[in-house]
Formats: C-alpha cells, sequence, structure tokens
C-alpha cells in the first residue's frame, strides 16, 4: 500500500455516464493485483473529508485507469480534472480475486462498474470462459468487445431490452447452467449490484460452487482502521462476526458471507 | 536555531505534540504502511473495553459538509484481545501508545484501567467518557458531573498510568468537567470527542446512519472545539489536548495559541494520512519563524 500523487494521462467519457481515467501512477500500478481498488481524493472538493473507492480497471507498466460513472459530487468533481492536473491515490488495496482453481471453468458475472472491476482479472486467468453482463440499458453495458478481443464469450442483457438479451442476468446465466454448462464446474467471479450479487451466491451455495464476490460497502479511511466498511461473516463457530471490506475484502468466497433473510449489507439496496 | 518540539504530557514523554485521535488510526498497523508511526508524538487507539464488542450495524459513516458522522459502536477485541493482536507490533515502535478505555459501568471502567496497568509498553489511558454511540452509559458518565467524578476516582484508584479524560462536548460549562478531572488526579484532559449529531436521507426520509444518531468530527466542528480547548484550558493546570477537525498546521496552531499543550489528528488521517506529519513540520517552522525555541512558548499564548 502507498500514498501517491498521480497525473492525469487521459480522462474522456466514454458512455452512459461513464468516464475512463488514465494516470500516471508509478508507485502503486505495478503491484496491483485483480479486484483491488484505489482510494482517491478528490481535487479541489475540499468540504468533503472522505476519498472516493474505485476498482482498478487496468493496469499497463506505470499506468493505472479507472472507470467511474458520475452518481454525486465526488465523481462529478473528478469529472472536471485536465491532463496533467495531479491527483492523490492512496492504493493498491484490498484483498481481491484469486487465480482460477486448476481445471475450474470460469464464468464472470457483471453490473454497473463491474465490468470494470472484473477486466483485469479477465485478462489474467488462464483460461477465458463465458462472462455475463447485465445493466438496465445498452449504455451501462462497458468493454464488450476489450472482453471478446481477450477470448471471452460475453452474453449480455438489459431490463429494456435495447442491447443482447431482454432481462436480468439471471435470465441468462440459468439456461445457459441447464443447457450449455455441461459437465464443467464453474468458479464464478461477480461484481455488481447487490441483487445481481445475492443472486450469484445463491446458485453457487446450491450447486457447491465456489464464487468470488466483490462487495460495495460505504467506506471511510479504506485501509482498515475505522471500521466503517463492515460486512458479516461466519466465524467459524456457528455465529458471525464482522469483516472489514476493504482489509478483508472486498472480495469474499460467497460461503465465507453470513447471510440473514433480512440481512441487507448495501443499504442502496434496501426497501 | 534549534527548535526542540518535545513535550511532557502529565508524565508522558513525547517527541512532538501532534498525536492521532481514538478511532481514526485504528490500533496502529492499519495505517503503517504509509506513516512512519515513529515519528508520531503518540498514538492513541480505537475504544477498548473489558471483553470483545461487535458494534453498532452498518451504515456507520455519513459524509457531511466539511465533517461525518459516525456511530461505529466502539466494536473491539477487548482487553485480553488487544494486548495479544496489536501490543507486540506497538512495543516494537519508538512511539507512546495511549489506550482509549470505556465502559459500561464504575466497575468496568475500573477493571480496564487495572489490567492495563500490568501491560508492558503502555504511556497512559485516555478515558472516554463522552462516546456518542453507545446506548450502555459512556456518555451519561461524561455529560453528569457526579458520575464523572465517580468514574475518575474509580479508575484513578485503579491504575498509576498517567489519566487523560476525554471530555464531551455538549455540557453546559466544560470548565466544571475539567476541573473535576484536575481534582479526581487525571494527569491531564483532552477535547473534544465528536459532537451528537444527525443527517436524513430526504429521498427515503430514513437517517442516514443505523443508529439514527451519531457524532460529528472533521472541519466542522473546529471552532467549536478551539472555544472549548480555550475555556477548559483557562480553568485548569494540567495539560489539555485539542482535538476537533485539525487538518493543517495553521488548525493545530489555534488549538495551541488557544491553550492546548498537545493537539491530536482525527478525520483528516482518512483524507491525507500524512495530516500529522504536515501539522508536525508546520509547528515547527512557525515556531522557527516567531522565534519560539519550544512549544510551550506559544501555548495559551492568546492576545486579547
Ligand atoms: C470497493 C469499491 C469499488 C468501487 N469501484 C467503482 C468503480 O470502479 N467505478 C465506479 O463508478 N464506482 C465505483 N465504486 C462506487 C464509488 O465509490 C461511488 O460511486 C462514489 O464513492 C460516489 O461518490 P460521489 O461523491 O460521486 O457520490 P456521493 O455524493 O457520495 O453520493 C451520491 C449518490 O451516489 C450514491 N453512492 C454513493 N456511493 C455509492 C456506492 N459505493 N455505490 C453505489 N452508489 C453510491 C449515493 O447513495 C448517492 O445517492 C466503488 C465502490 C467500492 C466500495
Ligand atoms: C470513525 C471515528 C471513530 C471514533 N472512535 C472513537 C473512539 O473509539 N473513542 C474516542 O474517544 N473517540 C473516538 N472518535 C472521536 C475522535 O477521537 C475525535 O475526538 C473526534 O473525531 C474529533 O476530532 P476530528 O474532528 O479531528 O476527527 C472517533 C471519531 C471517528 C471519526
Ligand atoms: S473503510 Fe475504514 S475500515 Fe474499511
Amino acid at each position: 500500500m502507498k500514498q501517491e500523487h498521480a497525473e492525469v494521462i487521459e480522462h474522456q467519457p466514454i458512455q452512459g455516464g461513464y468516464n475512463l481515467l488514465v494516470m500516471h501512477a508509478p508507485g502503486i500500478a505495478p503491484d496491483v493485483r485483480p479486484g483491488q481498488f484505489v482510494h482517491v481524493q478528490v481535487p479541489h472538493l475540499n468540504e468533503c473529508v472522505l476519498r472516493r473507492p474505485f476498482s482498478v480497471f487496468k493496469t499497463e507498466g506505470q499506468r493505472l485507469a479507472i472507470l467511474y460513472k458520475d452518481v454525486g459530487k465526488g465523481t462529478r468533481t473528478l469529472g472536471n480534472l485536465r491532463p496533467g492536473e495531479g491527483l492523490n491515490l492512496i492504493g493498491p488495496l484490498g484483498r481481491g480475486f484469486p487465480a482460477l482453481q486448476e481445471g475450474l471453468y470460469p464464468v464472470l458475472v457483471a453490473g454497473g462498474y463491474g465490468m470494470a472491476a472484473l477486466y483485469q482479472t479477465a485478462r489474467l486467468l488462464p483460461v477465458k470462459g463465458t462472462a455475463f453482463f447485465g445493466g438496465r440499458t445498452g449504455g451501462d453495458i462497458l468493454c464488450v468487445s476489450e472482453f471478446e478481443n481477450l477470448g471471452w464469450d460475453v452474453r449480455i442483457t438489459t431490463e429494456d431490452g435495447s442491447l443482447g438479451q431482454a432481462g436480468r442476468v439471471t435470465d441468462a446465466l440459468d439456461p445457459w447452467m441447464k443447457n450449455e454448462l455441461g459437465s464443467r464446474e464453474p468458479e464464478l467471479f461477480a461484481c455488481g449490484p447487490t441483487g445481481m450479487l445475492n443472486a450469484v451466491a445463491d446458485r453457487a451455495l446450491e450447486q457447491g460452487w465456489t464464487a468470488w464476490i466483490s462487495m460495495d460497502t460505504n467506506m471511510g479511511c479504506g485501509v482498515g482502521a475505522c471500521l466503517t466498511c463492515v460486512v458479516k461473516v461466519h466465524d467459524g463457530r456457528g455465529g458471525w462476526s464482522w469483516a472489514r471490506s476493504c482489509r478483508e475484502g472486498p472480495v469474499f468466497e460467497c460461503r465465507e458471507l453470513f447471510r440473514e433473510p433480512a440481512n441487507v449489507t448495501n443499504r442502496k439496496s434496501m426497501p | 536555531m534549534h527548535v526542540d518540539l518535545s513535550i511532557n504530557l502529565g508524565g508522558i514523554r513525547m517527541k512532538n505534540p501532534v498525536m492521532t485521535a481514538s478511532g481514526t488510526f485504528g490500533y496502529g498497523p492499519e495505517y503503517a504502511d504509509l506513516v512512519n508511526l515513529d515519528t508520531l508524538g503518540a498514538i492513541v487507539v480505537k475504544g477498548i473495553c473489558l471483553e470483545p464488542k461487535t458494534g453498532n450495524e452498518p451504515p456507520r459513516t455519513a459524509e457531511v459538509a466539511s465533517g461525518m458522522l459516525n456511530a461505529i459502536g466502539l466494536p473491539g477485541p477487548g482487553v485480553d484481545g488487544f494486548v495479544r493482536e496489536y501490543m507486540p507490533f506497538l512495543r516494537r515502535h519508538d512511539v507512546p501508545v495511549i489506550v482509549n478505555i470505556w465502559g459500561r459501568t464504575l466497575e468496568e471502567y475500573a477493571e480496564v484501567a487495572a489490567r492495563f496497568s500490568d501491560v508492558e509498553g503502555i504511556a497512559g489511558l485516555e478515558i472516554n467518557v463522552s462516546c456518542p454511540n453507545i446506548k450502555e452509559g459512556s456518555q451519561v458518565f461524561g455529560t453528569h458531573l457526579d458520575l464523572f467524578r465517580k468514574v475518575l476516582d474509580a479508575v484513578r484508584a485503579a491504575t498509576p498510568l498517567p489519566l487523560i479524560p476525554k471530555l464531551a462536548p455538549d455540557v453546559s460549562n466544560i470548565a466544571d468537567f475539567a476541573r473535576a478531572a484536575e481534582e479526581s488526579g487525571a494527569n491531564a484532559v483532552s477535547l473534544i470527542n465528536s459532537f451528537p449529531a444527525m443527517a436524513i436521507d430526504i429521498k427515503t426520509r430514513k437517517p442516514r446512519l443505523a443508529n439514527i444518531t451519531g457524532g460529528l468530527s472533521g472541519p466542522a466542528i473546529r471552532p467549536i472545539a478551539v472555544r472549548l480547548v480555550w475555556l477548559a484550558a483557562r480553568a485548569v493546570s494540567i495539560p489539555v489536548v485539542g482535538i476537533g477537525g485539525i487538518s493543517s498546521p495553521e488548525d493545530a496552531l489555534e488549538f495551541l495559541i488557544a491553550g492546548a499543550s498537545a493537539v491530536a489528528v482525527g478525520t483528516a488521517n482518512f483524507t491525507d494520512p500524512g495530516t500529522a506529519g504536515r501539522v508536525i513540520a508546520g509547528i515547527e517552522t512557525y515556531l522557527r519563524e516567531a522565534g519560539h525555541q519550544r512549544v510551550d512558548d506559544i501555548v495559551g499564548s492568546l492576545r486579547i
């Protein structure tokens, strides 16, 4: 983990409110593993005391890129940064996605910025499998050609049917599991909205598969000091304890996560 | 001219007057990749009570204008867990360790203090009687003068360690609490803890914290804290630790001039873990430029 002043190399809107931000971050970029994140101090946002966490989309030598969506004042202010300007990063942070287990077939499930968060995993996995991307509309589906160029079989669903199959990710995933998976055992890697993650975990738990799930929690410090970002995990004695998403996560194996009927760790999806 | 930043805070020798505020710096290892711990005046660890505690449900924090609300709820490993998991790491460093302690009852406060008396490597105890997020007491001890005295007497009788009661900001007369601390044999007082506060999501009409209310910290509370530190420092002769929204050397200097002998950096660690280092360097520069050799030369130097 390092703190460094990175320099913006490239910054451009891509689609659906998402922006690509490429930085020169020589201290951090070479150490990033798939699924890790950086904690970004948004410049010129002096009334905000907290950094903003973003998954690392790509690294290339000393370059580090994030893909972020404009959802509030931090991400909006970030949008004003021009090439040559600096911003302060802490990273790489958290426990990312592990290597593929020998003999298993990799399956990615992504929604929202999950497509960015999984890209580095998709790139490094030795076997290219099937990737399920879901969104509300076509503009939410990112990086399809990048994944296809790596050799992934990408299956798209959108709720409004504007791209790919109409429906949710599970409307593509379930028939695929039934008709196309065959005798292969999958290992799942997922990042997206809580509902999507729960659906992935449900299927993995039912079938006894391994599923790695990247959690989106509120964050304070990002380094394990403030105990903001906690999620419930099994404590090995039949009960639960808190794990810090910024240290022990954000990626958890679905059997580590403690789920109770009413337990929703992400307030954004609460009714 | 040589500037000597070292201070003696009620028996705790510190290289400089800048420490980390409890709850914003974990137990030490969390920031060790980013901050050279040996350069800090002291590390104040997250609140510890007798037994392990789980704390509140999330969401535990919410950002607000120039600050944040927190209702973490004092989760922690308990005395034994803390000593086992973190003291070996902390003992390897050349920095005073101050443990922030709390209890649900007078007896618990005393027992926690007694247990730490025998632990090697602890420089002092900060007594948290002012956490706004615990239903089971804590803040009650910090806002009722008679209970406050009782806690301090019980803790004083239980340990020879330097004691730093941490004062609650939401009392009608802060000087009374500072004086009570001094009379009970406290070696210093620290203030302020976060200010009881609340924020609401107008779309969902739900409180932004699961605990409904929380403690406000960050630059938003600094002027309130400066006033309270000024009032407390005038009332006692034991040293005062100024806390509240410090994110620059200038902020820290305000507290020193108001009468604080030391300061703690809290929420600003989240914004920039390099804050304490910048504050230390900036205090040194200020002293040198003003022709002072020691920190004490400016403590309470307010011109009225
Ligand atoms: C580990 C991790 C990795 C992330 N990676 C990415 C990424 O690669 N790309 C990306 O675009 N975003 C990512 N996020 C989400 C990102 O951190 C938030 O969108 C950002 O903090 C919002 O800041 P803001 O100041 O713009 O919004 P705020 O002004 O703080 O909030 C504005 C609105 O955005 C919503 N919001 C705030 N935080 C989140 C969140 N974490 N998730 C969903 N909605 C939120 C709020 O509820 C509110 O409605 C990640 C989050 C985590 C925890
Ligand atoms: C996330 C968080 C956790 C805290 N935990 C504790 C604690 O365990 N014990 C305590 O005495 N104060 C705790 N505090 C209060 C701080 O130590 C400090 O008094 C307060 O935040 C004001 O300083 P600041 O504005 O610099 O943050 C906590 C504050 C924050 C933001
Ligand atoms: S964000 Fe502070 S502990 Fe995880």
